[in-house]
């Protein structure tokens, strides 16, 4: 019984989506009704928390695909974070879309709520996936339904940007993740998840283990390791709550989510540790972790500047998943979490300065702190945290992924992880350093104020959360960890 | 009397639209030529439906007709493999039949429409002939019964340029007739008989002579021909452009299908797969060109500047694939190249009518004409995403299913080259049904067109799309039992043919 109501919080968002067309002349009802719907799902999810810390695990056969291919759900820890992250978040990030998309007097609202509602459902059928296959139905919807959200404004500049974005996320997924797909379907006989990974004992040799990683890690272009990153900051064309909830959280996030699923639970832990299948992808992480962030240091574009760090900050789960050990995977679960946070938070505030003064160069920032102090505020917290400062809740994963790194005895990666967070001060703190500290322009309109409060209020409740995280990171630790086997 | 009606059900599946055509000509009226068209249709399909069934049960459905006993009068068999394809042909027809009224009124001249009707009636008769004939020459005949058709069909397009196109198509088509008979005179030659299964006993003591080794190219290029593969395909990118919508349609969803089925009906049924795939080295030569198909002809796609001529070459890649499953030679191959049979004919007849009902409004076809119609047609361009989708594997439609059993045959026979043949025909599609998806919705209507290029095309012709659109989402989300009753087929063309 338990098992439908997995299905019941992936259709929900979807058929909830024929009322928010319905309400299309009714800006406010249809916010409304797409808020209630959201905050719907959360509740679902959160009832879900109950019985999985309890041992349960609901899980689903709907019906077959192909024999054996089944559209499966089953819910397990890592999935019901990412699941929580991902309806935690929309909520706040509706009140917001709906003061942005206001305030900036966009067209075709409707049809940007819809697309949103069905996002959302794709980010909730991949974290309750059962097996690959539905795990890659619910990728590739993900990346059709954002096509959309991406190219909003319909012009040439959308127009290259949506290119290159669903151009690159299916050319990976076809040309890569499917044949991966169907590679481990034919040597294990199974898709589904299991713990303890299927592909042990299949006769799948070192070499062959670890094509097959960099198969399924290139063909999930959602988790942007370089070479494949460059949809993320082509995305940013997109309207800025766009950017905030998909390109920090839902899409770039189940790509990581989809990278971690696959090394604890095809791969298994123990086996991509002796296969060393995963290991190049500590270099690669790490490499992507760097360049990343050299080359966030010259985007003057805010959102730019922004989409490079979340390349940078993917890598550190993927980072976590490839050290293939207990830490590596909880730490990388962790940071999915907090840098939704985090970086939810960096995206609200840059939304909100484009509503109040339509800047979107950090070399325009100079003295608006003062003019915006609630939104440079919720920046600093939020920037702190993705350096992995205490109180922020980004020390933690920061913590756990360099005592993962001591447990797999790689040290260089300590020092991978040092250098990125002082790149990450020099590109981050930069903006609310400029915006405090240095007079602003002579040109510089004096009226400028926050952006509307549906704006602002997200934001600042989002930064809290980078706080409160802090605080609360440990029932997740040992809830991922307890799912792992045994306390981390 | 019920149970005599479904003893002569293979027959009738034949006669029903042959002598409905007739009929047709002397309602001469349009409104009762189109209720005969689709009475007769669905009627077909409803039979076929029987006889699906009834093969699967039975194992195999045979009728003597004239009651002359085979192997001296003809015979129809039904087996789990033309099962499938008749399915299709008289599915795709019953959906043509909703299809046509608007599509034809508004493109044929009316004193013409019911002649369209009456060529649509001779032409699926000739498919559904060739699909369930047990007999090679009377399979010749259904042929050039279809083709002979479809030159007329496709001479009435709206443009001049049908005219020619047709005439390419009726050179070529001749070309491969004649072939097929000079094949089929050899094996008679040989062996004194026309009826396949008898063919299959009698062929193994005379396999190794020239004749035969002749025989069987000369029926494989002549049905090629017809298949549009590679390098055959010629004729194949007018005939759709130029052609009337229904007719495009109709006929891209079957008849190269068709064709595609009466090759490996020779080549499995008749000759048997030791012959053609061990003795001569058949498979090689269908795999090295179906991969240069599934290539060059979707690079040539994406240059097209017209969508129907765009579908077209894509269709000429997607033969690529069908027959490259088939090549294989294996069960799973097998069962993967009708899969893609299938799933291709569902999403083509989708497309192309998608295509039809912008024409209907557009009186166009090229990527210009279509700019910005995303909004002055939504469900015409829904509609034609979702078939695209389709085309291009997406999960949760039929395309994917393709995909997915494709790349598994290739796997397990260890074809890899071809895995990435295949990956990358994929990727190539991805562009071209993208240029189209862009013109639809990025680009906007141009100025000059009046306020009356707006609204929805008539019900008939959305109905008949958005079946074929359920149809490919049907089967992408539960493929299971299409892909059992290809297992079935291909355990059957694997097990001796006979």
């Amino acid at each position: 019984m338990s098992g439908w109501w997995l299905v019941a919080l992936v259709a929900w968002p979807a058929l909830m989506a024929a009322p928010i067309v319905a309400c299309g002349r009714w800006p406010n009802l249809r916010e409304t009704l797409s808020v209630i719907t959201g905050l719907v799902l959360l509740a679902g999810v959160i009832l879900q928390i109950g019985p999985l810390v309890d041992g349960g695990r609901p899980d689903i056969l709907l019906f077959s695909i192909l024999p054996g291919l089944d559209l499966h759900f089953a819910l397990e820890p890592l999935g019901l974070i990412f699941a929580l992250v991902a309806a935690g978040l929309w909520p706040l990030t509706t009140i917001y879309a709906a003061g942005y998309m206001r305030g900036n007097r966009e067209p075709d609202q409707t049809r940007f709520f819809v697309c949103f509602a069905l996002a959302i459902s794709a980010a909730i059928g991949m974290a309750m996936a059962g097996n690959l296959v539905t795990l890659f139905v619910f990728y590739e919807m993900m990346t059709l339904v954002t096509y959309p959200l991406v190219t909003h404004h319909g012009d040439a500049e959308s127009r290259e940007g949506g290119r290159t974005y669903i151009g690159l996320l299916m050319t990976t997924s076809i040309g890569f993740f499917l044949p991966a797909i169907v590679i481990t379907w034919l040597i294990s006989g199974t898709t589904d998840f299991t713990a303890g990974g299927i592909l042990a004992g299949t006769g799948i040799g070192s070499v062959g283990a670890m094509g097959l990683y960099a198969l399924f890690i290139y063909g999930i272009g959602k988790a942007a390791v370089m070479p494949v990153h460059r949809w993320l900051p082509a995305a940013m064309v997109a309207p800025t709550p766009v950017s905030a909830l998909l390109h920090a959280v839902a899409v770039v996030k189940a790509g990581v989510f989809a990278v971690l699923k696959i090394t604890v639970y095809v791969f298994g832990l123990d086996f991509a540790y002796q296969t060393s299948a995963t290991a190049p992808f500590l270099w690669l992480a790490s490499f992507t972790i760097i360049a990343a962030s050299a080359v966030a240091i010259y985007c003057d574009n805010l959102k730019k500047r922004l989409a490079y760090s979340t390349i940078g900050q993917l890598s550190y789960i993927v980072l976590g998943s490839a050290m293939a050990s207990k830490l590596g995977a909880v730490s990388g679960s962790l940071h999915i979490v907090t840098h939704a946070f985090g970086k939810i938070t960096l995206f609200f505030c840059a939304g909100a300065i484009y509503t109040a003064c339509h800047r979107k160069y950090v070399s325009e920032l100079n003295g608006l702190g003062r003019a915006m102090p609630l939104t440079f505020t919720a920046f600093t917290i939020a920037a702190l945290s993705l350096i992995g400062l205490p109180p922020m809740a980004g020390a933690w994963s920061k913590w756990y992924l360099m005592s993962g790194s001591a447990g797999v005895e790689e040290y260089a990666l300590l020092g991978v992880l040092a250098l990125s967070s002082l790149l990450n001060i020099v590109y981050l703190l930069d903006i609310p350093a400029r915006a405090f500290f240095l007079p602003g322009d002579a040109e510089t309109p004096k009226g400028i104020a926050e952006a509307p409060a549906a704006c602002v209020i997200p934001l600042c409740i989002t930064a809290a959360g980078c706080i409160a995280l802090f605080f609360l990171a440990h029932p997740i630790i040992d809830f991922v960890g307890t799912a792992l086997g045994g306390p981390a | 009397m019920i149970t005599h009606f479904f003893n002569q059900m293979p027959a009738l599946v034949v006669v029903v639209p042959m002598l409905a055509a007739p009929l047709v000509v002397l309602a001469h009226r349009q409104w009762a030529a189109w209720l005969i068209f689709v009475g007769a249709c669905w009627a077909i399909f409803g039979m076929a439906f029987l006889l699906f069934v009834e093969a699967k049960i039975a194992g195999q459905v045979s009728y003597a007709v004239g009651g002359w006993a085979p192997p001296f009068g003809i015979q129809l068999v039904i087996d789990p493999f033309n099962a499938l394809v008749l399915l299709l042909v008289t599915g795709v027809a019953a959906l043509t039949s909703l299809y046509a009224r608007a599509s034809i009124a508004a493109e044929i001249v009316a004193e013409r429409g019911y002649l369209v009707y009456a060529l649509l009636l001779l032409c699926i008769a000739g498919l559904v002939g060739i699909t369930i004939t047990g007999d090679a020459f009377n399979l010749f005949v259904f042929l050039e019964i279809s083709s002979l058709s479809s030159y007329a069909l496709i001479a009435m397009g709206p443009k001049r340029r049908a005219l020619l196109s047709a005439f390419q198509y009726l050179i070529m088509g001749t070309v491969g007739g004649t072939f097929l008979l000079i094949g089929i005179g050899l094996v008679f030659m040989m062996t004194g008989t026309l009826n396949m299964a008898d063919l299959a006993s009698r062929l193994p003591p005379v396999a190794d002579t020239h004749t035969v080794q002749a025989a069987l190219a000369f029926i494989v290029v002549g049905l090629s021909l017809k298949a549009a593969l590679f390098p055959l395909h010629v004729w194949l990118p007018n005939a759709y452009t130029y052609a009337p919508s229904v007719v495009s349609a109709f006929i891209s969803a079957t008849a190269t299908k068709v064709a595609v089925y009466a090759v490996f009906r020779f080549v499995f049924t008749v000759f048997g797969v030791d012959y053609a795939f061990g003795t001569l080295p058949l498979g090689e030569v269908l795999l090295v060109l179906s991969a240069i198909a599934m290539i060059a002809a979707s690079l040539a796609a994406i240059f097209q500047t017209d969508v129907k001529r765009l579908l077209a070459w894509s269709s000429i890649a997607q033969m690529g694939y069908i027959v490259a499953g088939f090549a294989l030679a294996t069960p799973d191959g097998i069962s993967a190249g009708l899969v893609h049979l299938l799933n291709h004919g569902l999403i083509k007849g989708a497309l192309f009518m998608a295509v039809g009902a912008l024409f209907w409004r557009l009186r166009g076809s090229s990527i210009n004409d279509l700019a910005g119609m995303g909004r002055a047609m939504p469900v015409t361009s829904a509609a034609f995403v979702v078939g695209g989708l389709s085309l291009i594997g997406v999960p949760a439609t039929a395309g994917f299913i393709s995909k997915w059993v494709l790349l598994s045959a290739l796997f397990e026979a260890h074809r890899y080259l071809l895995v990435a043949m295949l990956l990358l025909a994929s990727l190539l599609s991805i562009i071209y049904v993208g240029r189209v998806i862009e013109a639809l919705y990025f680009r906007a209507r141009p100025d000059d067109v009046t306020e009356h290029a707006h609204g929805e095309a008539p019900l008939g012709m959305q109905l008949a799309t958005w079946a074929l659109i359920a149809a490919n989402i049907a089967i992408g989300l539960h493929a299971t039992p299409e892909l059992g009753a290809a297992q079935r087929a291909a355990a059957g063309l694997m097990g001796g043919g006979t």
